[in-house]
């Protein structure tokens, strides 16, 4: 075991686990945010997702020793306070969760496609939100919320 | 419907801190009366709780896996409340007998508890309007009730329910208390949001993953790699050396609901329980980590060679046969009709083996002490679990207790408890809490899978194309026999049947058979998502193209003819040719097919129109119409039509399972293949608007989609296609 320190939702904590522990188990057993998930443990699902430096990574496949104090992670939980998120209310606007097991991997992957790409096509939405499964189906309703997000931060920036 | 109201077990509750008016129902699957349960000292949760101060708590009987039951059950006792269910606090149900059959399955929640749930809530809003009638000494017909106050009108003045509920509950219960009609209705019948969204956009939602207990133990399994099998020895060593692992020790997987004896089953193979090695640990990493360095040496207990080519072989050979007859399809002489056909049809299909795969993996965290038992764990049924862990552990069901989280998906398979009991053995051996955690692989390899199948399809057809004999051959496993260890093999498995009954397929063919063919799966099998309506309807609506095109007919005009004395079925078709522009002229390449299928008592139709790509085909469009009785939230019902389309064309283009020597070929979303985003052709979904009971809205999307999508696929390519899986870019 060794000690790491890590930047969580804007927070510092030192955490006390194996070098190769996943970030996704740091995350849930030790720091105690549950909204990221556990899915496949390969990144295969993306159920996993959170924002390391605004990009989304798996955390089910990122040993936390490959992370440096400085590096900002962000997860469901920190991404907003009480969901105010435009993505999060787009997500409720849309009514997107059916399980929601998969969607605070899906908001993220989002949030971070809109902070890079603001107004995304159809196809800039498939590429970036390939990497997360959603066994309920709920792609369509995702891809009309983000595009709906998309819309409503472009009118705040404007106004 | 039968209603429960003659059931009904009105309870009185004084606590210490405030009278709570409470209705349950028995829960004896027999109709008996429960016994009035005393209220010293016992800890009531029925599905109304009103207090003193008017805090309004509905209990939700039917656990909720992205389903909607989370919001629909409480509305329906809040719709005759007059309470809007965004004022009341929902709270799931813990397994115990008052609250009757808690299992979601079936798509039965809310036809089940249409009406017991509604005369519930019916009956402690005329409580409370009584009590207001009794303080003011008029009459009943002079209140009326509105988010959560009844109101005199008269005066206009208004008493609060939490006033009034502590008169209410010395009344007499009312034996016939009035239901609203549909026009009354203020929640039910429009698009409303659900209560559990928010929770799951910002992460604070609690499924069975989440659960944590002070001193609580993970623990990850070995399960045997052929499913059934003993351990014949293992070596922890080197698990025991990863630091934070407590223990290896011997479990065991249990299978279906007992009994759990190394000869359950009627064929008296060992399939009653497995072995499986646990390792339990201070955090799940560790486990997982020290779960690798187990060599355990396994007995396949005779399973070791059992594969599913030689499983589609026998079902395939068997079909060559008549099966077991069923009585709910038969019409005429099917034998004397085909022979006197001008024209014969014949087509063998064939659907595999498939995985639930639902995103959030089997976990569950027990805590055994003494004869006590408390469970956390995303489950759909609270009450088969205290059943299941009664008989496993041998403590009395009174003593066990459910806590149900959100599900993370299940899709059937969360409606069997092995992981459960995985959990309470651990924790017994323990002494501690213990949460056991599935991999991605052991969801994968170790089952319970949907039953792969052969359905051999045959008909007879006269001059003009008309269909004479119509047969539907089921060949394959039995859930009835793997789930409660039934005899199958002289039988048809009434389950298996679903979906093309004269019920749910009324064509009016003059002669008609369905027939059962048992095939032992050599592995558990259970229900997935729509059942055998899966894999029936598949081979049914495909070969109706089949012989639509041998006696040259539009497969819906062929349909239409067919269905003529059903009106729901010509309405939901007719809609579906409106939405879809079923008729329009479609340039080369570009076809529409349909399927249409009846299931758990709603009908469903699709319409998919694909166009020929250089290589293969690409979905275009999906239309869809859905009549399943009254909309009580129209919006959730087309979300999951959307559901079932995606989890539907998965399963037609994408995954199955197979097994070689034993073994699960696949383990993992990189070989059990799913559609992701962009994978997922554009939809438009209708719901018919009635006036009639609620049907399911779970899974009746299911069943018609691969057969639209292949009959779509056979108008533009010439290509039929009689197995699923099949590849889209390459037809």
């Amino acid at each position: 075991m060794s000690i790491y320190q890590l930047t969580v939702n804007k927070k510092k904590h030192r955490v006390d686990v194996d070098s190769d522990t996943p970030l996704l188990w740091v995350i849930r057993d030790v720091i105690g945010y549950t909204g990221t998930k556990f899915g496949c443990g390969m990144g295969l699902c993306g159920a996993c997702t959170v924002l390391l430096n605004g990009s989304p990574i798996r955390s089910c496949s990122t040993p936390v020793s490959t992370l440096k104090p400085t590096d900002k992670i962000t997860t469901i939980e920190g991404l907003s306070e009480k969901a105010t998120h435009p993505v999060q209310e787009a997500w409720v606007e849309a009514q997107v969760p059916q399980c929601g097991y998969c969607q605070s991997g899906q908001i993220l992957a989002a949030s971070a496609l809109l902070a890079s790409n603001p107004n995304p096509s159809d196809v800039d939405i498939d590429t970036a939100m390939a990497g997360n499964i959603c066994r309920c189906g709920t792609y369509t309703r995702m891809r009309q919320a983000i595009h709906s997000a998309a819309k409503k931060i472009q009118s705040t920036k404007k106004s | 419907m039968k209603t429960s109201t003659s059931r009904r077990d009105f309870l009185r509750i004084s606590t210490t801190s405030a009278f709570v008016l409470a209705l349950g129902f028995s829960s004896d699957s027999k109709g008996k009366l429960l016994k009035k349960v005393s209220t010293t000292g016992v800890q009531i949760n029925p599905y109304i709780n009103i207090n003193e101060a008017g805090k309004v708590t509905l209990f939700n009987p039917r656990p909720d896996m992205g389903q909607g039951t989370y919001q629909i059950l409480p509305m329906l006792l809040a719709e005759e409340l007059d309470i809007p269910l965004e004022q009341v606090e929902i709270q799931m149900t813990d397994g115990s007998d008052r609250f009757g059959s808690q299992l979601s399955g079936g798509s039965s929640s809310v036809r089940t508890r249409w009406i017991p749930l509604r005369t519930a809530g019916a009956t402690v809003r005329e409580m409370l309007v009584q009590a207001a009638a009794n303080r003011w000494k008029i009459s009943m017909n002079d209140f009326s009730t509105k988010d959560g106050f009844v109101i005199n009108k008269l005066s206009q003045a208004k008493l609060s329910y939490g006033e009034l509920v502590e008169e209410a509950s010395h009344l007499p219960v009312p034996t016939k208390p009035k239901l609203k009609s549909f026009a009354e209705f203020t929640q039910l019948g429009k698009p409303s949001m659900r209560p559990d969204v928010p929770a799951k956009v910002d992460g604070t939602a609690i499924f069975g993953m989440d659960v944590q207990l002070p001193g609580m133990l993970y623990a990850s399994i070995v399960h045997s790699p052929t499913i059934y099998g003993k351990v014949q020895s293992y070596d922890a060593t080197k698990a025991m050396a990863v630091k934070g692992v407590r223990f290896v020790l011997k479990t065991e997987r249990v299978f279906f609901h007992g009994p759990y004896s190394d000869s359950g089953g009627f064929d008296q193979k060992l399939r009653g329980k497995s072995d499986a090695i646990a390792v339990v640990s201070e955090s799940y990493w560790s486990a997982l980590k020290a779960k690798k360095l187990i060599q355990v040496s396994w007995n396949a207990l005779g399973f070791g060679e059992t594969a599913t080519e030689q499983y589609f072989n026998q079902a395939k050979a068997a079909a060559l046969h008549e099966g077991n007859e069923y009585k709910d399809a038969k019409v005429g002489d099917f034998a004397k009709a085909l022979q006197l056909s001008d024209y014969k049809v014949q087509g063998t299909y064939q659907t595999p083996f498939m995985s639930h795969a639902p995103m959030e993996p089997c976990n569950a965290t027990v805590f055994v002490q003494g004869d006590q038992v408390e469970v956390w764990a995303p489950i759909q049924g609270p009450d088969g679990l205290v059943n299941d862990l009664a008989t496993y552990l041998g403590v009395k069901r009174e003593n066990i207790k459910i806590n149900v989280t959100f599900m993370g998906g299940a899709f059937g398979r969360k409606a069997v408890f092995d992981f459960v009991m995985q959990a309470a053995n651990l924790s017994k051996q323990v002494n501690a809490p213990v949460k056991v955690i599935w991999t991605r692989e052991d969801d994968i390899q170790q089952g319970p899978y949907r039953p792969g199948m052969i359905s051999a399809m045959q008909g007879g057809l006269d001059k003009d194309g008309n269909v004479l004999a119509f047969e539907h051959r089921l060949n394959g496993a039995s859930i009835m026999a793997s789930v409660f260890k039934a005899d199958m093999r002289k039988n048809p498995d009434p389950w298996a049947g679903e979906g093309i009954n004269l019920e749910d397929s009324p064509y009016a063919f003059p002669a008609r058979r369905n027939s059962f063919n048992w095939i032992d799966p050599q592995m558990p099998v259970l229900w997935w998502r729509s059942v055998y309506a899966s894999t029936n309807v598949f081979a049914q609506e495909s070969f109706m193209d089949e012989l639509a095109a041998e006696g040259e007919k539009d497969p819906l005009d062929l349909r239409l003819h067919l269905l003529r004395d059903s009106p729901k079925f010509v309405a939901v078709l007719n809609k579906l040719a409106e939405i879809s522009d079923y008729r329009a002229k479609r340039k080369q390449g570009v076809s529409i097919g349909i399927a249409i299928a009846r299931s758990f008592a709603s009908i469903v139709a699709h319409a998919i129109v694909v166009e020929k790509q250089k290589a293969g085909v690409k979905i275009k469009h999906v239309y869809s119409v859905i009549d399943c009785g009254f909309p009580l939230n129209p919006d959730n019902i087309k979300a999951q039509v959307e559901s079932n389309i995606v989890y539907g064309l998965s399963a037609a283009v994408c995954n199955q399972i197979t097994r070689t020597h034993g073994k699960t070929d696949q383990s993992n979303f990189h070989e059990y293949t799913v559609l992701r985003q962009g994978e997922i052709p554009a939809s438009t979904i209708f719901v018919m608007p009635s006036q009639e009971e609620p049907g399911g809205v779970g899974e009746p999307g299911l069943p018609p989609i691969a057969p639209a999508l292949c009959n779509a696929v056979f108008l533009a390519t010439g290509k039929r296609v009689r197995t699923l899986p099949f590849d889209l870019s390459s037809i």
